[in-house]
């Protein structure tokens, strides 16, 4: 019955994916789009908690007695959007660092600032 | 009637299955640019457009009916564009059709 | 994969890839943001932002062996936490039973609309989604603050001038096709705000798409010709205008006795309150998100053009 378990090591697989672009990869750009699928593999989490077996979508009909969890549905829905604002924010900061120091890559950026300390 | 519906309904499913899946191993299999894009634009079309079609056959509302029509327009639509605008971009970027003279594998010729 | 490019395909393929893993699960209208977002306006950005920093990554890494190591502890320990969780779909989780009954059995009582979803997010939890807009509209400020560049109104002209005889020539079937598709999408866009409290829909994804129609308008026909149809003052007026809106029916509610944000009071029967209180913070949504996408986009590439 361990196997009933399974959404979550989905997830987790997932979260470790964007976890290992953001701490091995010194590019900017890809630490942010591994920030992206650890925020996906969060959504995940939340909309497999909120499945009920048998159950429809919670919109509410004639005929239909059982449904999802909506508020799961609800947190997500703002965070994605919000998700994708930070995000925009982000590669803002990326595009200014590139502009000051010529580079995104972490180590180049680093090796700059050392010069000129 | 119920039967005939549901036949070609489950048809035209099938055929646009197929044609999304022969898509999709012709943008593995085929050798260069061109030829994989002529593989998944041609196909998406008709195969999406089957698809919807077959769903089309399938439902009794007539709201449905006119949503399920509005896609399939739409994909009329875009599907042709995006795949000439694609080309387009390629043929601009100086990317060479493959032919029996030169042997390139979808790269940029410089 | 070094060519960043490729990558930032396969993060929109990703995208809409667990937009269809959410309709799988029930969630329509997670579904139908993740859509709009995760492939559409996400993928687009990052490929801006990647042509402004450049496409290549360098091949030097340190050391993946300790990223690797970290990794698999933290997921080794995570994994052996779920060990606890309930089961998947099991309808007896913990989750399941506590607010969620209220929300399902009393909110066509209360709310009087079938869509759960937007009867949580715009009643039941409006609080908390004001705080999102808030977020988002502090976001897209934030990319201003770092991106903004001064437009110069004669360089723009004569270059959405070249810009516009170069398109014309150039890109006649895209040109003509764009210009039959964006009154649809926007239709489109307006449908999905309005018919959000039926079936899924809302500010939020209509905000997204209305942003998208525009932002196609500028990548087909220029960034500097979408200036002059899209004012940018008017656009920065209208993100503050909903974040205000939002807010402001707050404070109505407020003024006619009731709490914060408490729609029974805006209207003579509490259910056309709630109708009335929903629509009016879901245009708020719709309003903010909207400009602030727009905002973002229009930063970011007119920054491109900039450099």
């Amino acid at each position: 019955m361990i196997l009933g378990l399974y959404n979550y090591w989905v997830v987790v697989v997932l979260m470790m994916i964007g976890l290992y672009i953001v701490i091995a990869h010194g590019n900017l750009i890809k630490k942010i789009i591994g920030l992206t699928i650890f925020q996906t593999a969060v959504f995940i989490f939340y909309i497999s908690i909120a499945k009920v077996n048998g159950a429809s979508a919670p919109i509410l009909a004639e005929g239909i007695s059982r449904y999802s969890n909506p508020l799961p549905h609800v947190l997500i829905l703002t965070a994605i959007v919000v998700g994708i604002a930070t995000v925009a924010l982000g590669l803002a900061l990326a595009v200014r660092i590139n502009e000051a120091y010529g580079s995104v890559e972490e180590e180049s950026v680093q090796n700059t600032d050392n010069q000129e300390c | 009637m119920d039967i005939i519906f549901d036949m070609s309904s489950a048809l035209c499913l099938l055929l646009g299955s197929f044609l999304c899946l022969s898509g999709g191993v012709g943008i593995i299999r085929f050798p260069d640019f061109y030829t994989r894009m002529h593989a998944v634009g041609v196909t998406d079309t008709l195969g999406a457009g089957m698809i919807l079609i077959g769903l089309l056959l399938q439902t009794p509302e007539f709201l449905v009916v006119l949503k399920l029509l509005l896609i399939l327009v739409m994909t009329v639509f875009i599907s042709p564009v995006a795949s000439h605008a694609l080309a387009k971009a390629a043929f601009r970027n100086d990317l060479v059709p493959l032919s029996d003279g030169n042997e390139n594998k979808g790269e940029t010729e410089s | 994969m070094r060519d960043l490019f490729a990558v930032v395909m396969m993060s929109g393929i990703f995208g809409l890839l667990s937009a269809s893993f959410f309709v799988a699960m029930d969630a329509v209208d997670v579904a139908f943001t993740e859509a709009s977002v995760g492939a559409g306006i996400a993928t687009l950005l990052m490929l801006t932002a990647v042509t402004l920093t450049g496409r290549l990554e360098d091949s030097e890494r340190h050391k993946p062996m300790w990223a690797l190591v970290v990794v698999f502890i933290t997921g080794g320990l995570l994994i052996y936490g779920t060990l606890d969780m309930p089961y998947f779909d099991s309808s007896q989780a913990p989750v399941h039973l506590h607010v969620a009954p209220r929300y399902i059995n009393d909110s066509m009582q209360e709310i009087g609309i079938p869509n759960i979803v937007t009867s949580v997010l715009a009643s039941y939890r409006g609080f908390d989604t004001l705080g999102e807009v808030v977020v988002i509209f502090t976001a897209g400020m934030g990319v201003l603050a770092l991106l903004r560049v001064e437009s110069r109104p004669g360089i723009d002209q004569t270059m959405a001038d070249s810009i516009f005889y170069l398109m014309h020539e150039r890109h006649l079937i895209l040109r003509v096709v764009t210009k039959i598709l964006i009154p649809f999408i926007l239709l489109f866009a307006l449908y999905v705000q309005f018919h959000g409290d039926f079936g899924p829909g809302g500010g939020f994804q209509a905000g997204v798409i209305f942003a998208a129609a525009i932002i196609l308008y500028a990548m087909v026909f220029g960034l500097p010709t979408a200036r002059r149809v899209v004012n940018q003052t008017f656009v920065r007026l209208l993100a503050a205008v909903g974040v205000l809106l939002y807010g402001g029916v707050g404070l109505v509610s407020m003024l006619n006795g009731g709490n914060f944000l408490d729609y029974n009071v805006l209207a003579g029967d509490p259910v056309a309150g709630q109708h009335l209180g929903i629509l009016l913070i879901e245009l708020g949504v719709g309003c903010t998100v909207a400009s602030v996408m727009v905002i973002i986009f229009f930063n970011f590439s007119g920054r491109r053009n900039h450099s």
